[in-house]
């Protein structure tokens, strides 16, 4: 019974983060029950940018619904078009020319990367560090310069069409793709002197945030967030798609399951998706860069299943078939909401000013969550 | 040894700020490293990216002629109901009846920019212009119309 506003039966606090709160990089409603500084709930309240997109999807044919799952995870926009491309592929059975398998696989460590060095700017930016936010901003920027040239957007990139890619790649983007390498190379010494080492930064991120691999199993955790916890759980390695068993990298394991592992998971993650795309960039096959479709594309009567990577973990796309142009019902499995499913259990017991910290670790993108 | 610890922990403390200032000091006296563009100052010379999905726009050539054969593949590909196609009938010398387009409705205020109309047009007659600068204050002025007046099918484009 709540006897007075903002406090419990017991006497504890209830306050609210968000909907609308910097660090909660979106519309995320956390209430949270305190006693003193200590943290006894945090309960997320989910639904404000909530656009019903697996609704919508329903009513468009297999070539429009892919456009639409760019809002998702706005920073994976390609890999989630990848996943919804390959499960269409799926279906039709089709096969994808070797030179747009080798061009989705760059792209999409591409994306990874810049999503990772948007990631690693907030992060720094919720511990009160602004710098790192325009350091971060500068490589990522030269990446959506790639996009931007080849795909025609920066963001919503819409690339990846059943069959392929949607155009070739630019003249440039060798070139391109090779400078950026070089920044990347020069300039990735900064992070961990900016942050990686400072003193009061591991010091708000050791030992906080604890997750068990016990318990990021049990709570369906995926991605760079159970990796920190010695999960391994990379689809990349595990399930691979497209070209990835013919690649050389390694899947980033730490043990600790803090938030200090989940951030070393991520920054050394940049570094094997660097690798691949130097494994690639000067191997792309000639050819076609989309294999044939009919102009209307319909699934045989079934049900189709694809998980891919994305920077924020696993990513299933569940198409049901009846047999027409449009689906009749799409389920996407986000790596988002079941991420903050664990939010309550490795903020409980510790201190508000940990809070996020530890959520930053998370790197939640609230439309992933809400779809 | 505690204090001997203890003052490692100072000066490894104290090493890692000096390690952080130290670059931002870097940045501090090196201006030329630093990218910003700022944005509305530097229009006159700001390249945007050829491929930049920025609008739908039709193509004239100087006959004022374009290569929309009024076929409706556009309008069926748009997911979001962006385009209408409205068409009319030609009578051709010889007396026969011909589909023509009459307008090309489009609404700048409901297209996401995805590009899947330029990818469905058979005669290519619709591309992607890189302009981006679209505010406007009435809304109505959002809902163009693509086809010139007066304007018509190039010869040969079936
Ligand atoms: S723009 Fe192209 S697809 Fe659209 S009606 Fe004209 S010819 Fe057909
Ligand atoms: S770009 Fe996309 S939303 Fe805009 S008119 Fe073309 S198909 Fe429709």
């Amino acid at each position: 019974m709540v006897e007075e506003i903002g406090k419990t039966a017991e006497g504890d606090l209830i306050i609210n983060v968000g909907p609308q709160h910097p660090a909660t990089h979106g519309v995320l409603h956390l209430v949270i029950t305190l006693n003193g500084e200590t943290i006894k709930k945090v309960e997320p309240h989910l639904g404000y940018i909530h656009r019903s997109i697996e609704k919508m999807c329903e009513s468009l044919t297999y070539r429009q619904f892919i456009y639409s799952t760019s809002r998702m995870d706005y920073l994976s926009a390609h890999i989630n078009n990848h996943a919804c491309a390959l499960t269409v592929e799926k279906g039709l059975g089709i096969e994808i020319p070797a030179r747009a398998q080798v061009i989705r696989v760059l792209m999409d460590e591409l994306t990874r990367i810049a999503s990772h060095e948007l990631w690693w700017g907030a992060m720094a930016m919720d511990l009160g560090a602004f710098t790192p936010f325009f350091h971060a901003f500068r490589e990522r920027e030269s990446i959506n310069d790639i996009m931007e040239e080849t795909c025609g957007a920066r963001l919503t990139m819409n690339y990846m069409v059943p069959g392929g890619v949607m155009m070739d790649l630019h003249p440039n983007f060798q070139n391109r793709v090779k400078t950026f390498l070089k920044l990347y190379k020069l300039k990735i010494h900064e992070y961990d002197e900016l942050v990686t080492g400072n003193i009061i930064f591991q010091n708000r991120m050791k030992g906080v945030g604890y997750l068990s691999k016990e318990a990021a199993i049990s709570y369906g955790v995926t991605g760079p967030a159970a990796r920190g916890s010695g999960v391994s759980c990379d689809v990349r390695k595990l399930y691979p798609y497209e070209i990835y068993h013919q690649l050389q990298f390694d899947e980033i394991l730490e043990t600790e399951g803090d938030s200090f592992a989940r951030y070393m998971v991520r920054l050394r993650e940049m570094n094997e998706s660097i690798k691949i795309i130097e494994q690639l960039i000067d191997n792309i096959p000639d050819g076609d860069f989309q294999a044939k479709t009919k102009a209307v594309l319909k699934l045989p009567k079934g049900e189709f299943y694809q998980l891919v990577e994305t920077a924020r973990g696993e990513l299933g796309v569940y198409i049901v078939s009846e047999g027409g142009t449009t689906p009749y019902r799409i389920k996407f499995r986000s790596p988002g909401f079941s991420n903050l499913s664990c939010l309550d259990h490795i903020t409980r017991g510790g201190k508000i000013g940990d809070l996020i910290a530890s959520m930053g670790t998370l790197d939640l993108v609230i439309p992933d969550i809400d779809r | 040894m505690f204090i001997v610890d203890y003052l490692k922990d100072v000066y490894g403390a104290m090493k890692s700020l000096l390690i952080g200032m130290n670059r931002t000091g870097y940045y501090f006296t090196h201006h030329k490293e630093i990218i910003t563009e700022q944005y509305p100052d530097n229009r006159d010379t700001l390249v945007m990216a050829d491929r930049f999905r920025g609008e739908v726009v039709m193509a004239h050539d100087e006959n004022n002629e374009h290569a929309c054969t009024g076929c409706s593949a556009c309008e069926l590909a748009c997911p979001n109901g962006t385009i209408k196609i409205i068409n009319k009938f030609d009578i051709s010398p010889e007396g026969k009846k011909k589909k023509a387009i009459d307008t090309f409705v489009y609404h700048l205020e409901l297209c996401t920019m995805c590009g899947l109309c330029v990818e469905a047009c058979p005669t290519a007659a619709i591309n992607m212009a890189n302009t981006f600068e679209h505010s406007v204050f009435n809304r109505g002025l959002l809902t163009k119309r693509l086809n010139k007046p007066d304007s018509k099918l190039k010869a040969g484009v079936e």
